[in-house]
């Protein structure tokens, strides 16, 4: 029973650690290479992107998810918020953005992703 | 053009044929300079060019943006004919919502021919446990087949969970994939091991599997459904879009695609037809109905040089207009797309929901863990099998998306119902402090009155002046300035047959009125103020001016070389509906405070007569946004309503800032709503929307958090100790999958809310 107990604890201990403490470092560049977001099975992919600061950028985003969730990208900070299309290449343009850290999501908030301006 | 059917395997695949619409070319010969620009890029197999529709057709292995530049550095614009309108963005929508709702429906009823069958066989007493040798067997036949049906019905939640948990995110696939896959490992082990584990505890738990996956998918396929209504305002705004053009090209009047209309390009309409784009007409005379965008019932007269919008309704003669905003810079594009980017704005309530998502799924998995260490060290037996179902139940009842859809689709709905009644919100936050107004602040001119002025009386101060020459004079000095009022003096001397002169050292003093030069006379026309501060005598006039105030005029001073010559009249008739709309208002418990620039008795004239008790006159532009601080320091939640323009510093303090505008750029970027119409109508029906959203917002968020605080202690058995009640990990299934669809449903109560008939 001890065991069974510290599995469990153990297993708490890592949901805790795998998703809130851990901070992914990993960011693709856009300035570096095209990206084209890709929308499906719950994630944006990638979902950690790299933009410059005070330039206005142009996301490009391809859904491959039918549920109507993925059909609506939104970057609360900057109040702008996209249909996309289900298995077309969509570009949604951003206004420039000071540095620092904006989230991006679908209504629901079940895809995520970051955009890291600097 | 392939927007329909364009599935591409590589997102970033070109198309072998691009369409595109060039902009600039002018002439024949450019024909021969584009298409040579775009056949000497390597991979263009052929460019050829319509000079009569202004497009390109490529073939070749090449992106669009090469072309686009291509065609850039010899001196055109440019741009994609692929990219889809949005009523076939609509349409594709529309199509693959229906596949997607197939396909769920599909899975629902592979899933539910398996859970069914063992559910009633279940609830009919049949054994769901392993003893013997045969039942083993068996089950290990229904366990593989329910592992088939988790592979064709349910991989969706399960590559959503595994692609989450790599991404260090978790969503409701995960909660799901945890809850159907603890259910079926545990079966399976009893089935493999039965021995292992104790008699009462050899209890096998596919029905719930199958069962929650087949009930999960019919909830989504139906909340599919009833989403794809939600967007009903959207749909009829695009809707308004024309969808062809007829322009004219070469002498020859030519019907083309309204993507393919260029700036600048003259249109030809007819009665009966809608508006293609935005423009200026050039030739002819007609009546527009411009209801569909405003609400104003009356059709409007156009003459040559009068703006019309795309989406209105060309009523009786033929004109020729220029385009001057075409696509996606058209008036009706851009109310689209604001209703479109206020519908997924979030007002500050949802935010708390927000922030509970966030950290709901790991919290679940948590609460699941320790829910079933707690049966293991503490239940009663078998408390493995007990640890199982707690934990499976709180995985599956616990599904946030409810929580999630609470907010927006409320804001869907609520943000079309009000674009539908003309008035247009820019956000969500906008949308919920509308809700909770105050005071409300009515500017008097263009607001509760018409803002078209008319001079009605003319009081000859010194009798060397005749009322001609008082009227040319007025109308000189006036016709430098922008003043509603001053437009109102021009355009009755001009009534008259009398034409305005030429003035110099023209000066607007703001608050006050005008000075200038006029023959060699020293000017100054305008209020009380004016007069005092170049000590002009009013002797014994001050007192009929009080008298045109009291009768809701507007009395102004003309001195001529520091002399009173006359005072000259003005009255702007109050619109026919405003009496009715601020009684609205006031039955709303809001306070209403007018505000004008206007001299107190005329303010208080007119705010008699429309049911005001509260008056800031005599305000200077730049004091009008001090009077909306004296009222947040009383503590009101504060609207303003103005034009947009003059008003803005105001508009911008305020709360919630109203502009009462014709769709104009300014005001639809300006203000936090927009009313479209010119009625006050619109600001009660605003605030009526507001607060119906609200409403509804809320009985969404309180459904979703009951639901979640009671459901998920009862699934991890609080009450097994005290009633012996434990949920069956079905029902929370059921319960999970129908959560979204009840708050949809209820979001989509909200399309046959009336603000109120009028």
């Amino acid at each position: 029973m001890m065991i069974i107990n510290l599995i469990g604890l153990a297993l708490i201990a890592l949901i805790v650690w795998w998703f809130w403490l851990y901070k992914p470092e990993k960011a693709v560049d856009s300035s570096i290479e095209s990206i084209t977001i890709v929308v499906n099975n719950g994630v944006y992919q990638p979902s950690r992107i790299k933009v410059a600061a005070g330039k206005k950028t142009t996301l490009h985003f391809f859904r491959k998810d039918g549920s109507p969730c993925a059909a609506t990208v939104i970057f609360p900070n900057v109040e702008v918020s996209e249909e996309l299309p289900l298995e077309i290449n969509k570009s949604v343009e951003l206004p420039p953005m000071p540095s620092g850290e904006y989230p991006f999501h679908c209504p629901m908030k079940m895809y995520t992703g970051t955009l890291i301006v600097e | 053009m392939n927007k329909l059917t364009g599935k591409l395997d590589n997102p970033l695949a070109n198309k072998s044929t691009q369409e595109l619409i060039i902009e600039g070319a002018g002439c024949a010969s450019c024909v021969g300079k584009i298409e040579l620009a775009l056949k000497s890029i390597p991979d263009v197999d052929n460019a050829e060019m319509n000079f009569a529709l202004r497009t390109v057709l490529v073939t070749g292995q090449v992106s669009v943006d090469l072309l686009i530049k291509a065609i850039e550095t010899i001196g055109y614009n440019a741009k994609s004919a692929n990219e889809a309108s949005d009523d076939e963005l609509l349409d594709e929508k529309e199509i693959a919502d229906q596949k997607y709702y197939i396909r769920l429906m599909r899975q629902m009823w592979v899933a539910l021919g398996l859970g069914v069958p063992l559910m009633i066989y279940s609830l009919a007493g049949g054994p769901m446990t392993v003893d013997t040798t045969l039942e083993r067997g068996v089950w290990l036949f229904i366990g593989l087949l329910c592992a088939a049906i988790m592979y064709f019905a349910g991989k969706h939640f399960y590559v959503g969970a595994w692609k989450s948990f790599t991404n260090h995110t978790a969503n409701m696939d995960t909660l799901i994939a945890l809850g159907t896959g603890t259910a079926w490992i545990y079966s399976m082990v009893v089935v493999f091991f039965p021995m292992a584990l104790p008699e009462m505890a050899r209890h096998v738990y596919f029905e719930a599997t199958a069962m929650i996956i087949g009930l999960i998918n019919l909830g989504l396929a139906l909340e599919v459904k009833a989403r794809g209504r939600t967007s009903d305002a959207i749909k009829r705004l695009i809707g308004l879009q024309a969808k062809t053009a007829r322009v004219v090209r070469d002498k020859k009047e030519i019907d083309i695609a309204i993507e393919q209309v260029l700036l600048n390009d003259i249109v030809r309409v007819r009665p009966g037809e809608k508006i293609p784009v935005d423009g200026m007409v050039t030739q002819g005379h007609t009546s527009i109905d411009e209801s569909m965008l405003t609400g104003e019932p009356m059709p409007v007269e156009k003459f040559e040089e009068d703006e019309v919008v795309a989406g209105t309704l060309n009523k009786s003669g033929s004109i020729l207009f220029k385009a001057t905003r075409v696509g996606k810079d058209t008036a009706l594009a851009q109310i689209i797309n604001m209703v479109k980017r206020a519908q997924n704005s979030k007002p500050p309530i949802g935010r708390l929901a927000d922030i509970i998502s966030a950290y709901f799924v790991p919290v679940i998995m948590i609460t699941a863990i320790v829910s079933a260490l707690v049966w293991l060290n503490f239940g009663p037996d078998p408390a493995l099998a007990f640890a199982v179902v707690s934990a499976t139940t709180v995985l599956i009842i616990a599904c946030p998306c409810a929580l999630g859809l609470a907010t927006p689709m409320s804001v869907m709905v609520g943000v079309g119902k009000a674009a539908e009644a003309g008035v247009l919100i820019r956000n969500g936050e906008a949308l919920q402090t509308a809700s909770k107004i105050t005071a409300m602040i009515l500017d008097k001119t263009g607001t509760i009155t018409e803002g078209a002025p008319k001079v009605t009386d003319i009081v000859i101060a010194d009798n060397n002046y005749t009322e001609e020459y008082i009227l040319t004079v007025a109308s000189s000095i006036e016709s430098g300035s922008e003043h509603p009022l001053a437009q109102a003096i021009v355009d009755s001397t001009i009534e008259k047959g009398i034409d305005p002169e030429n003035v110099t050292d023209f000066h607007a003093i703001a608050g006050h009125g005008v000075e200038a030069v006029f023959n060699d006379h020293k000017l100054l026309f305008g209020n009380q103020k004016l007069m005092l501060k170049y000590g002009v005598a009013l002797n014994g006039f001050v007192a009929q001016a009080q008298q045109l105030a009291k009768e809701a005029k507007t009395p102004m001073y003309l001195a001529i070389d520091k002399k009173l010559a006359a005072i000259i009249a003005v009255s702007d008739p109050i619109k026919s509906d405003s009496i009715e709309a601020i009684k609205r208002l006031q039955a709303n418990g809001i306070r209403v405070v007018m505000l004008t620039g206007d001299n107190r008795a005329t303010a208080n004239a007119v705010a008699k007569k429309v049911g005001i008790t509260e008056v800031f006159a005599e305000v200077l532009p730049e004091d009008k946004a001090n009077k909306v601080a004296e009222l947040q320091a009383q503590g009101e939640i504060v609207g303003m309503t103005g034009d947009g323009i003059n008003d803005a510093p105001a508009l911008a303090l305020a709360n919630v800032g109203f502009a009462i505008g014709t769709g104009t750029d300014v005001a639809i970027e300006s203000a936090d709503i927009t009313l479209m119409r010119g009625s006050l109508h619109g600001l009660a029906d605003a605030i009526a929307v507001s607060k119906a959203t609200l409403r509804n917002i809320k009985q969404n968020l309180f459904g979703a958090f009951i639901y979640n605080v009671a459901g998920v202690p009862f699934a991890a058995g609080v009450l097994y100790p005290f009633f012996g009640l434990l949920l069956n990990p079905v029902i929370a299934g059921a319960a999970m999958a129908f959560s979204s669809l009840t708050v949809v449903s209820n979001a989509n109560r909200l399309r046959f809310f009336k603000p109120q008939d009028h």
